[in-house]
């Protein structure tokens, strides 16, 4: 009788022995297994990293210290369960040497048992938990952490003269480290938090919500939501006159995501956020990429996701040229320690101790150029490292 | 206070415009359409498509999106659903349920998966001062369309030859017919009728309610609820469910922000523990 058990020991069986005959094979192809939610509410996040990936590929080539690249792209439509099985198929019966993409945390984490026991990094390209990293030796990030995004913003709110503040999340994983962390930045440096607001991921009208930020008449109030949800939100703060109540509004870049700002229209302007990408950053690799990014994909502008996905791939690449083709996880997986380069959001390095992205946060402000609404840098922070590492390790 | 309990009025009217449609086909008709929030849906798309590619006002969107919904609706009934009116329920779930998938598969190939978001003329953006209180000019908006719409169906119901031939219909249909009454011409109407309502509701929700591929799913729970806890004999019975729950969400998201979500199961479960038969059922008072 074939147990549920024995059928996981026989599947772990066959990883490890797919793995073992790696070396053997005359290997001329690197196989990428890309792992994303291309349907379902989180769609958006899959194409756009998808569309980053293949954006590298087009402008780089498929061909990297000798080897083919190989990319296979599968669907999870953000079901957990559905990632990991992907994971092992891709592992076991395609023999991918990289996995790559993981839209949400909790999709990131359920491959943790997998890429430990098949000994092949995993490439975080979308999702921001802090914690993720932390999970296996094998991941590496190549998006951003949540925690990365808010001390700036916690930062700049208290040097410009922010004093009293209202946090609004979404109640999930990303947004209670969004919370977290400015509130811990923002108090440090003399800040009040007035009120700090929870919103169900699922929340149809966020009326009840901003009435009541309203009432407790804040300076600014601090947002974050995932994206989609982000712009219906910019709609009602509008609508309710919280602007002219003269509350600013202050968020991570999720929430002014370059895929949908142009739809929010003039609610959106003057908003300030804090992210590591902007479709306007002013720098030759962004204008290159931007511009292969659109005119393979219809028009659409990239967003902070799909840049992601860019440098993850970037990240093979440049891990594979610094290995000289051996595309063996663990050999990967050092190379990819330590590597830094320019990427089209600015410089970054992976962090050799905890595998985590260090690149600058730039605070933005929402304007019009040209008849379209951009995020417009206007500071600096320079080499932000995940703060809740960083202070792990009491750096 | 008085901001939150017109919001909530507000929030509660667009319910209704949605819930009714179903309120109408599960109560009148004795069906049960699951597949009710994708017609909500069909409006809100034909609504964004007819907005940002074709520049239609806004306005004149609200009739179109209720008229080719309820023109869909009439479609669908003749060829799929009137083959399920003697069908058991639970064949009647099964098939509005799988039609909600393809209808949300169908709408993410078409649309992609991203939230899509309309520009509201400039005259209904922002708030105005009433009395002191501050109210949202769309939400004053939807609560004069819908209470139009409630006056308008309670006498259509009531007082019209077309009302008493449904109720007939809904009552006794061999009878209904051996009187000389076309029901299946009878429930046409109205399942497009409904589901027309359910257009018209998705064009107006699509800028508070948002949309997205799957608005039928994330709005089921809601669309059932105000149709429970109203009972479904009257028009009235789902008005006030929706109010009730309109009122009871925003205020509890307001007063109890950690708990808000779960405020509207609640009143729910009280109000079906007090009147398991809805809000006015003929049962209802036993």
């Amino acid at each position: 009788m074939i147990t549920r058990r024995s059928f996981v020991a026989a599947s772990a069986g066959l990883a490890m022995s797919a793995l073992a005959a790696i070396p053997g094979h005359a290997q001329e192809t690197v196989k990428v297994g890309l792992i994303l939610p291309m349907t379902g509410p989180f769609a958006s996040t899959g194409r756009q990293v998808e569309a980053g990936v293949r954006t590298y590929m087009a402008m780089h080539g498929d061909t990297v210290a000798g080897k083919k690249i190989e990319l296979v792209v599968r669907d999870d439509a953000s079901t957990a369960d559905q990632t990991r099985r992907i994971a092992q198929e891709l592992v076991v019966n395609e023999g991918v040497n990289v996995l790559g993409g993981f839209g949400l945390t909790p999709l990131a984490l359920a491959v943790a048992p997998v890429i430990n026991q098949a000994k092949i990094p995993a490439v975080v390209m979308a999702a921001a938990t802090s914690s993720i990293t932390e999970q296996s030796d094998y991941y590496v990030r190549s998006s951003f952490t949540l925690p990365q995004a808010s001390v700036p913003v916690g930062t700049w709110a208290a040097e410009n003269g922010l004093k009293r503040v209202v946090t609004l999340v979404s109640d999930y994983g990303p947004g209670i480290d969004a919370e977290t962390w400015f509130t811990k930045e923002f108090t440090a440096k003399g800040g009040e938090i007035v009120e700090a607001v929870r919103v169900p991921l699922q929340n149809p009208d966020f009326a009840p919500y901003l009435q009541r930020v309203r009432d407790a008449d804040p300076d600014a109030i601090f947002v974050f939501l995932p994206s989609g949800v982000g712009s219906l939100f910019m709609k009602q703060f509008a609508d309710r006159g919280l602007a002219e109540a003269g509350i600013k509004l202050i968020a991570t870049g999720d929430v002014t995501d370059d895929d949908l700002l142009n739809d929010m229209g003039q609610p959106a302007l003057g908003a300030i956020t804090g992210h590591h990408y902007s479709a306007a950053h002013d720098s030759p690799e962004n204008k290159a990429y931007v511009e292969a990014f659109k005119s393979a994909h219809n028009g659409m502008r990239p967003n902070f996701m799909s840049v992601g996905g860019y440098d993850g791939m970037h990240l093979i690449y440049a891990a594979l040229e610094k290995t000289g083709g051996d595309a063996t996880g663990e050999a990967l997986i050092e190379a990819m320690k330590g590597l830094s380069w320019t990427s089209p959001r600015g410089p970054i390095t992976i962090d050799p101790q905890t595998r985590d992205i260090v690149q600058n946060i730039y605070m933005r402000e929402v304007k019009e150029a040209d008849g379209e609404l951009y995020n417009v840098e206007f500071a600096t922070y320079e080499a932000v490292k995940d703060p809740a590492k960083a202070e792990a390790s009491g750096q | 206070m008085l901001t939150i309990l017109f919001d909530g009025v507000a929030y509660g009217m667009l319910l209704f415009i949605i819930a009714v449609g179903l309120a109408i086909t599960l109560g009148l008709m004795n069906f049960i359409n699951l597949a009710h929030g994708a017609f909500a849906m069909a409006g809100g798309y034909i609504t964004v498509v007819l907005m940002n590619r074709y520049g239609v006002s806004f306005y004149l969107c609200l009739p179109i999106a209720f008229l080719v919904v309820a023109a869909l609706g009439a479609l669908l009934e003749g060829t799929l659903y009137r083959r399920l009116y003697s069908a058991p329920h639970l064949d009647q779930v099964l098939f509005s349920v799988g039609l909600v998938f393809m209808s949300v598969a169908a709408v993410h190939y078409l649309m992609g998966g991203q939230q899509q978001l309309i520009h509201l003329p400039p005259e209904l953006n922002g708030r105005t001062e009433i009395f002191g209180i501050g109210v949202g000019r769309y939400r004053l908006f939807i609560t004069a369309v819908c209470a139009v719409l409630v006056v308008a169906l309670q006498l259509v119901l009531a007082k019209t030859r077309f009302g008493s031939q449904l109720r007939a219909a809904v009552d006794d249909g061999r009878v209904a017919r051996g009187l000389g009454i076309n029901v299946s011409a009878v429930f046409a109407l109205t399942f497009a009728f409904g589901s027309g309502l359910a257009g018209l509701g998705g064009a107006m929700g699509a800028e508070i309610l948002g949309l997205d591929p799957n608005f039928p799913l994330k709005f089921m729970v809601y669309f059932l609820i105000v149709v429970t806890v109203g009972g479904t004999s009257s028009m009235t019975g789902p008005f006030l469910a929706a109010l009730l729950l309109g009122i009871a969400d925003v205020a509890g998201k307001y007063y109890f922000p950690q708990i808000g979500a779960f405020v509207i199961y609640g009143v729910m479960v009280i109000m079906l523990v007090l009147r398991p038969h809805g809000l006015f059922s003929r049962e209802g008072a036993r």
